[in-house]
């Protein structure tokens, strides 16, 4: 086999006003794991939807093993085993694992061996670490098993290089682990790993390899042995100097803004999802709730926000109770879903119509809808919030995943909620939109009780006043930051083991 | 060398209007082989069609005359459509309309005063087509029962109910042969242009175009409307009522298909009788497609499908061909009109297939 798996050359691809990938070159090595590391919009995300065919380049070449080859589709990318897990999994919610992943294949033409191929999917999902039960359908799995049928989407189809755009951005910290495990294990077998990311400690960790890109071009091709300090990293990576201390001055407690008592919840499939949870937040502190993915946590908010029943429990937001199945106030609830796309955003329709989505109500008098009054007020957000593009008449499908973001927070701060519900507020966005959002969640504490829902431990415990570990749907306990002997108990705690307290 | 499909970050305006123009062309084309299938020369049998349904004032007027109910019929699939509720028993809101209205007419003008009678036959017109959609609506609303299947099948219910009204018991007691009601009195006549059929129906199509054009994005209720269209899940997210709006909103589209029933019946037909549903409340479902479900394009779209149909009349009479053609063509243009559907979204590229090195060094 060839040193050297995929080159790409001077790949260079322009979208209407943005130079994305500025003569790029790239060597692809078997066997490694290659990180691509970047801020949000540096191209790295185009620099692979080029290799894996989705995008076809302006200018350039790229070589699988020695010879040039050109992708017309992805299809064409995975002949020459190439394959890309895209942030957003492209995968069919109604169907179970095992069709998804034969899903396209040429073969079988007519009959499916339905046990067969669920047989095969359980050896490769043994075979790599990849547990994922084939008969599940994808809509009842979580976010990182739904990432694991994406792999072994690939895996069937003897991909050699696996491309992951952000992989742990949908993941917490044990599936982190669970996902590096697996990355190390593809790439004994000789398979190459290309990891998007913008996060340096996973980079730190798990590359052997790393590429830089600012502004579509290449900064630097390094190993982890060549830096000398995340802090160096990281200034590559943004071309200035970041400070990762988030700056916490205390506010002041309120009043009780949101209280449940013993509340469960079922999930889609009827199991139990969460189970008496109880805790409140009151105005002027950020409460987290922290978990692996998949223990309830998403469930638990959706009841909250009167999007599914909750079973039992009581729940109260500013100090009333909230009938079953109805919604919380939401001219002063703001809510951050985790699902951006899916559920926060209006694609084909305009700023305008995002920006007003959850405050509409606002606009409207005696049945008008007064767009001019709802124009004025977008107007003034995208600037504050710096969304690019800051035109009101672009559509929401032509924002980048950060500005999505951007523009999902502008719109649930503006409404200057009392209560604001937050899930994952920065997965997937680079250092510098992280800092904003962390900035504008504190100030937020002035005004609001903030219940913060996260994977992300590290963003947990700058933060938050006050962190509730979540297992299996049960609140394994919650506690202040300041109190230091317990922050070593959260990753057991997370991982369902509890220890005897030692004072 | 290949034929791609590239999704467009922004659907292209251009292409999407463009595509009407071309897809008109391809199905005037296909229809040109039904002719000459025929034994008959398209651009005469075209020609024919044309001066048919624009070749003097009256059979201008006959168009605009078809157009009233399909103006209506649009309108009435383009609503549900919006949020993604398929309404397809446009014909049988039209027929129950038409017996409401028909009802009010026969029975109750006598105890009306006479000024009082075609806004009474309006409302109970509205309020027919409106409740045999509600039914749909409500099934689907609360119990998840495809509205597709229910009210397509509420079709066949609808207009066998109103073929056995003028069959029996409404039948009139003084006609011949001729299935229907007796004549309705004058009171439930809608006032008619001098010296045409056009009627007042046309207002009826035209206000409801315009009023819908303005509700979409000026009310709060078109806002929502927008929204769960787009997405349902954000409409949820934001505290939108869908079902509400499903049970709302199947109302008024039964309502307006009960509204060109009732036009149909007391500006036309003057009575219930065979003939009201000739296919009305389907051509509504081309109309809306047509348009993208925008009530401004359905005005004009419901006048050109109107045209093809006057004009088709026009081949049977002229040329001894089937005035069907002008369905055959209809459904054509349906057809190329979903297809280019995909222009607008998608941009073809040809690309040279070249994984041989040659290839590159041409190039070079």
């Amino acid at each position: 086999m060839a040193q050297t798996v995929i080159r790409m050359e001077r790949i260079t691809k322009r979208f209407p006003g943005v130079l994305a990938n500025d003569r790029i070159d790239l060597e692809i090595e078997p066997g490694k794991i290659h990180a691509l590391l970047g801020e949000n919009g540096a191209g790295k995300t185009t620099l692979m939807n080029i290799l894996s065919g989705r995008y076809r380049p302006d200018e350039g070449e790229i070589f699988a093993g020695q010879k040039p080859v050109k992708f017309n589709s992805p299809r064409d990318a995975l002949e020459s085993g190439i394959g890309m897990v895209h942030q957003h999994f492209m995968l069919i919610p109604s169907q179970t694992a095992a069709e998804n992943i034969i899903l396209g294949l040429r073969s079988p033409r007519f009959f499916l061996h339905q046990a067969r191929i669920e047989k095969e999917v359980e050896k490769l999902s043994r075979a790599y670490g990849l547990s994922v039960d084939p008969k599940a359908v994808i809509d009842e799995l979580s976010l990182g098993q739904q990432q694991k049928v994406e792999i072994l989407k690939l895996l069937y189809r003897n991909a050699e290089t696996l491309i992951l755009d952000e992989p742990t951005a949908v993941l917490t910290p044990s599936e982190i682990e669970e996902l590096f495990t697996t990355l190390r294990n593809i790439a004994k077998e000789g398979k190459s790993v290309i990891f998007i990311t913008h996060k340096l400690e996973e980079v730190m960790e798990i590359a052997d390899r790393i590429t830089i890109l600012q502004r579509g071009r290449v900064i630097a091709h390094l190993t982890p042995e060549e830096v000398e300090s995340r802090r160096e990293l990281a200034r590559l990576m943004v071309g200035r100097e970041v400070v990762l201390k988030v700056e916490k001055e205390p506010v002041p407690l309120g009043e009780v803004v949101l209280e449940l008592r013993d509340c469960s919840g079922f999930d889609e499939g009827g199991h139990q999802a969460f189970h008496r949870i109880t805790f409140a937040v009151r105005r002027g502190e950020i409460f987290a709730i922290v978990g692996v993915a998949g223990n309830g946590q998403s469930e638990l908010v959706a009841a909250i926000m009167g999007l599914r029943p909750m079973s039992s429990g009581e729940l109260l937001v500013f100090g009333k109770p909230l009938g079953r199945g109805a919604s919380p106030p939401m001219e002063s609830v703001g809510y951050v879903p985790e699902d951006r796309i899916g559920m926060g955003s209006l694609p084909s329709l305009d700023l305008v119509d995002n920006l007003i989505l959850t405050s509409y109500r606002q606009f409207c008098r005696k049945g008008f809808f007064r767009k001019d009054a709802a124009t004025k007020r977008v107007e003034g957000l995208l600037p504050k919030f710096h969304i690019a593009p800051p035109d009101v008449h672009a559509l929401a499908r032509q924002l980048s995943g950060g500005n999505l973001q951007k523009l999902i927070l502008a719109r649930e701060l503006s409404k200057g909620p009392k209560l604001l519900i937050s899930e994952q507020p920065t997965h997937g966005l680079d250092i510098g939109a992280t800092e904003e959002v962390w900035f504008e969640l504190l100030k937020q504490r002035e005004t609001a009780g903030i219940l913060l829902v996260s994977g992300d431990l590290k963003e947990v415990l700058s933060l938050s006043d006050r962190i509730g570990v979540i297992f299996r749907g049960r609140l394994m306990g919650v506690f202040s930051t300041e109190d230091e002997d317990w922050i070593e108990e959260i990753g057991p705690l997370m991982a369902g083991v509890r220890q005897e307290r030692k004072r | 060398m290949k034929l791609i499909l590239e999704r467009r970050l922004v659907p292209s305006r251009l292409a999407s209007w463009g595509g009407v123009g071309f897809s008109i062309l391809l199905a005037l084309m296909m229809g040109g082989v039904v002719f000459l299938s025929a034994g008959a020369n398209p651009f005469k049998a075209y020609g024919v069609m044309f001066l048919g349904a624009f070749g003097n004032f009256y059979n201008i007027s006959e168009v605009l005359v078809k157009a009233i109910p399909l103006i209506v019929c649009g309108l009435s699939i383009a609503i549900p459509a919006k949020i993604l509720v398929w309404n397809i028993g446009g014909e049988g809101q039209l027929a129950v309309g038409g017996i409401g209205s028909a009802a009010v007419a026969l029975f109750l003008s006598p105890f009306l005063p006479s000024a009082l009678v075609l806004p009474s036959m309006v409302i109970a017109g509205f309020l027919a087509g409106g409740l045999w959609a509600f039914a749909a609506g409500f099934l689907k609303a609360r119990m998840g029962v495809n509205e597709i299947l229910t009210t397509l099948m509420l079709n066949y219910v609808a207009i066998y109910w109103m073929e056995n009204l003028y069959f029996g018991p409404w039948r009139d007691p003084t006609g011949t042969g001729f299935p229907g009601t007796a004549i309705l009195p004058e009171s439930a006549w809608l006032p008619r242009f001098p010296g045409t059929r056009i009627h007042l129906g046309l207002a009826f199509g035209i206000l409801a175009a315009l009023f819908l054009q303005w509700a979409f994005y000026r009310t709060r209720w078109g806002y929502e409307i927008r929204v769960i269209g787009e997405n349902p899940k954000a409409a949820r997210y934001a505290g939108m009522n869908i079902t509400r709006h499903i049970l709302w909103v199947m109302f008024l589209s039964g309502g307006l298909a009960g509204l060109a029933g009732m036009a149909e019946v007391s500006g036309i037909h003057y009575r219930l009788q065979q003939g009201l549903t000739v296919g009305y409340g389907y051509v509504g479902i081309i109309v809306a497609w047509l348009s993208r479900l925008n009530p401004m394009a359905i005005i004009a779209v419901a006048i050109f499908l109107a045209s093809l149909l006057v004009g088709g009349d026009q081949l049977q009479s002229v040329m001894h061909l089937p005035s069907a053609v002008g369905l055959v063509l209809e459904g054509t243009l349906l057809f190329f009109v979903l297809g280019s559907d995909s222009l607008a979204r998608y941009r073809i590229r040809l690309i040279t297939k070249s994984k041989e090195p040659q290839s590159k060094e041409q190039r070079a």
